[in-house]
């Protein structure tokens, strides 16, 4: 293998590093753009009786001041999902009922923010105000409704807007009480997780205009730009070829712009006024009035025998989705989805997703499976100490091994459990054990001055794509000069996509990768791809890339063989040379200007297009030193070991930083970081001032390693690696510090005060 | 207002609103590579050099730029090339977005840090945060830039 498996830097890093203009504010300053400004709700919830814009237009350098009167009702989610998306469709652009501190009162546009804040100030607006639904525990069946009316949705995910429940399952393998019943140990436990900030650097932000065609454009950050295009054309109801989405470099996302959180304020404001506009979200409206994490209530109980064989595993979940639904039914699932098939037992998952008057939740980096492996992997290490076993070994014996059958794995259908193609986990935990010393380091030691270190580890998986839902394309189009330029809609936001597929073009392609130009940027050029979620990009896109370019391949050797007058069997392709004989023989060069001229008149384009019949899971097992400060509570990650099965290592560089980044916002969940309420409903981590991620100085030695599996349907054996990496921290953690301290924390994050309190 | 200053050597008369900070005058100048990500001066993404020395624009006021030296990654080229491939040789790098002021950052560090260890170096850098990496990928290129033991 030339390029499958090497370290490969970004074929886009050096110019960022040196702050080549790339990403949508970078693009979008020299049109004159109106800045868009938001007013929005200072009640959790509220009514608007009265709204006075009078004073607001009359501000000079005011073009537009919108209120829920002057924008379309239609209904919609701002979940970028395929339609039809599971999300209920329980947002306008602008409502006169507010359901959280922030919701959008009123879009002003002005010729630079100084006026477009000045108008803001001046719009007068009177409120019925209500007592707001905050606590998740109480918002069931509670006499308060964050929604007074039934969402639309596209079918039934258990919505039921009269007991505010967004979303409700249940999904049972087998007889889970009858099995509990019979079991000799059982563990019953509750856990809590937080809700979780992107916290990625670049703030939400688009930028619009009219283009010479008549066309919308829109150029924004996001991860989701197909689904952007329809969110637009539904809302809007412009026909999406109307609609030119522009997606530049994207500076991180983790999730956030999964949710299409604001191109609608600019591109209703370019609609109204036939200007250009562009808004940028200030650290403050990302935190307050975007998505995050769902905060969860996890009730787990495991029911197994004395010698440690799991029987049973049965969660309930009570999901906060915050005051609209976007992505909650999905998340919600996906705590089950992902969790389930580890464990060979009987098994259900079930609860609810309830609406409350605080900030949505949405999608993130893990889209539940975090908070699933969290509440499981916690209970699991509880089994394994009532059981006076090492919780390694129960994790070797129960987990799921390649080639078992899961009902609950994705893919499977009713009575047709999907099969587990690949798995290394049972080496990931071997190789992590001998890594981390765990034989002789294992439960916890003492190290003088008041300080213990204790040892914790997790298991989890995550998927590959959507099965049976999301697909990707990938075109790839031979130029007149003999390179190429391999198109698709991935999304690159940083985790290299486009990289990975330049490589695996390459690698088919037997050709350098400066010979191949990614577009990814204008979708009218690009073919259709749902967009870089469900950690679909290599195992979804990367796997359409490898089709695409043995397609081009053989429609090489059949262009040459017309040429050079011979069968098309009877070309060889070897990097970059057709040869039919020693005389009968062409390059890609001489075949690509050829075609492109009178005489060839066939200029190649090739497409290859992917979706998987199943999932396939990547795991990872994770093990944690941590040091706990036994006298202050404060705790350290002083090693955390992570091996991680996602097939093929495609590029070990971006693998690894892949990990390494998400073992980090791991350790930030499980340690501190937590979005937090007033009484009132106010989101006061508004700041990284007050919402705390891990700095440089707070995290200790990280080690990775990968042990490769080999999935059959990936692209050259690989899986996917994006989400995967976030989940083991919290577990592996809070069990070390467990072992540490005693205390167990089972409400995350685990900070040092909890310990403090806890040790006491 | 207006007030004389120089930007990446070039003297240059700067026009700007009353209490407006250093990272928005520079962006709307052109100087694209400065990006901001918190508007309360605790990310990093917005450092550049004020007279030779790391700052955070986002939180100088333009006002006081008068017969300064201001220094922007644009001005850099060879030195950011030249740590531009030890960070992308880690892949650390990712979405790319707090690259700039962190390379800023690091360049002013490698003049200042006469024997750097990796200590001294996470305490240069702790104001520069980062999402994506988790920091030892940075840490990586660092170590291999500087040539620390």
């Amino acid at each position: 293998m030339k390029y499958i498996g090497k370290r490969i830097p970004k074929i886009d890093g050096v110019g960022l590093v040196k702050g080549v203009p790339a990403y949508t504010s970078d693009l979008a300053i020299n049109n004159n753009a109106l800045i868009v400004k938001i007013l929005r709700s200072p009640h959790a919830s509220a009514r608007i009786i009265h709204i006075d814009t009078t004073d607001a237009m009359a501000v000079p350098g005011v073009e537009c001041v919108l209120t829920y009167k002057d924008v379309p009702e239609t209904a919609f989610t701002l979940a970028g999902q395929s339609f039809p998306e599971p999300s209920p469709y329980d947002r306008r652009i602008l409502d006169p009922v507010l359901r959280y501190v922030g919701d959008e009162v009123a879009i002003v546009a002005a010729s630079n923010e100084r006026v477009a804040l000045r108008a803001l100030a001046k719009i007068k607006v009177e409120y019925e105000v209500f007592t707001p639904v905050l606590d998740v525990e109480s918002a069931l069946d509670n006499e308060l409704k964050v929604h007074a009316t039934q969402p639309h949705t596209n079918f039934d995910v258990g919505c039921d807007a009269s007991r505010n429940v967004a979303a409700a399952h249940s999904l049972e393998f087998g007889d889970v009480e009858a099995e509990l019943s019979r079991c000799e140990v059982v563990i019953e436990q509750t856990y809590r997780t937080q809700a979780q900030a992107h916290a990625m650097m670049e703030t939400y932000r688009a930028s619009t205009s009219i283009d010479v065609h008549g066309r919308l454009q829109v150029m924004t950050s996001t991860q989701i730009p197909y689904h952007v295009r329809r969110h637009l054309s539904v809302i809007l109801g412009l026909p999406k070829s109307k609609i030119k989405i522009l997606k530049p470099r994207v500076g991180g996302s983790f999730g956030g712009k999964q949710t299409a959180s604001v191109e609608i304020f600019p591109a209703i404001v370019t609609m109204k006024t036939g200007k250009a506009a562009h808004l940028v979200y200030t650290r403050q409206e990302t935190f307050c009035c975007t998505t995050s994490r769902h905060a969860m209530v996890l009730t787990v109980r495991l029911g197994a025998d004395k010698q440690g064989n799991i029987k049973v595993v049965d969660i309930h979940t009570l999901s906060d989705t915050g005051a609209y639904g976007e992505h909650a039914p999905t998340v919600f699932w996906v705590v089950g989805q992902k969790t389930l098939p580890l464990y060979s037992a009987i098994c259900r998952y079930h609860g609810h997703a309830v609406y409350t008057n605080k900030a949505p939740g949405g999608a993130l980096r893990g889209y539940g499976a975090t908070q699933g492996t969290f509440a499981l992997e916690s209970a699991v290490n509880e089994l394994a100490e009532k059981l006076g076993m090492d919780p390694a070994e129960l994790r070797l014996k129960n987990l799921i091994k390649e080639n078992d059958a899961h009902e609950a794995l994705c893919g499977s259908l009713p009575g047709r459990p999907a099969v587990l193609a690949s798995s290394s986990l049972d080496r990931c935990i071997k190789k992590g054990m001998e890594l981390i010393n765990w034989k002789n380091s294992f439960p916890a030691k003492d190290i003088g001055a008041n300080k213990r270190r204790g040892y914790g580890m997790a298991v989890t998986m995550q998927g590959s794509g959507i099965a049976q839902i999301d697909t990707g394309s990938v075109t790839i189009k031979l130029n007149e000069d003999g390179f190429f330029t391999v198109s698709h809609a991935a999304s690159d936001m940083g985790q290299g996509s486009d990289t990975m597929i330049c490589q695996i073009a390459a690698e088919v392609l037997e050709v350098e990768m400066d010979q191949i130009i990614v577009a990814s940027f204008d979708l009218d050029t690009l073919p259709y791809d749902p967009g870089a979620y469900a950690s679909s990009g290599t195992y979804v896109a990367g796997k359409a890339a490898v089709i695409a370019a043995e397609q081009m391949v053989a429609q090489m050797r059949g262009a040459a063989a017309r040429i050079l007058d011979v069968s098309a069997e009877a070309v060889a392709y070897d990097s970059g040379l057709l040869s039919a004989s020693a005389d009968k023989k062409m390059s890609i060069s001489e075949l690509a200007t050829t075609l492109c001229s009178f005489a060839g008149m066939d200029q190649l384009i090739s497409k290859g297009t992917y979706g998987g019949e199943t999932s396939p899971p990547p795991f990872i097992a994770g093990f944690a030193e941590v040091e706990v400060d036994l006298e202050t509570g404060e705790s350290k990650v002083i090693d955390y070991v992570a091996v991680v099965d996602c097939g093929t290592v495609i590029n070990e560089n971006l693998a690894r930083i892949q990990v390494e980044g998400g073992i980090v916002m791991g350790i930030g969940l499980g340690l501190f970081e937590e979005v937090r309420y007033s009484g009132k409903g106010r989101l006061t981590t508004n700041s990284f001032m007050e919402y705390k991620i891990p700095s440089r100085l707070d995290i200790g030695e990280i080690r990775v390693a990968f042990e490769e599996s080999h999935e059959p349907t990936g692209p050259y054996g690989a899986k996917s690696i994006g989400e995967v990496v976030c989940n083991t921290p919290a577990p592996a953690i809070t069990e070390a510090i467990y072992n540490a301290t005693g205390m167990r924390c089972r409400n995350l994050p685990v900070t040092a005060e909890k310990i403090l309190m806890g040790i006491e | 207002m207006q007030l004389e200053t120089t930007i990446n050597g070039n003297k240059i008369v700067l026009d700007f609103a009353g209490g407006e900070f250093l990272a928005e005058t520079l962006r709307r100048y052109g100087y694209l590579s400065v990006k901001e990500g918190c508007d309360t001066g605790s990310c990093g993404l917005c450092t550049v050099w004020l007279d030779g020395a790391p700052v955070l624009s986002c939180t100088t006021l333009t006002a006081r730029m008068e017969d300064h030296e201001i220094t922007t990654i644009e001005a850099l080229n060879v030195e950011a090339e030249e740590f531009a491939q030890f960070l992308v040789a880690e892949g650390a790098e990712q979405c790319g977005f707090c690259a700039p002021g962190f390379t800023m950052t690091v360049l002013a560090m490698r003049r200042e840090l006469k024997h750097p260890t990796v200590e001294s170096i996470n305490h240069y850098l702790a104001g520069n945060l980062c999402r994506c990496s988790g920091y030892k990928g940075q840490m990586r290129a660092i170590v291999k830039y500087m040539g620390v033991e």
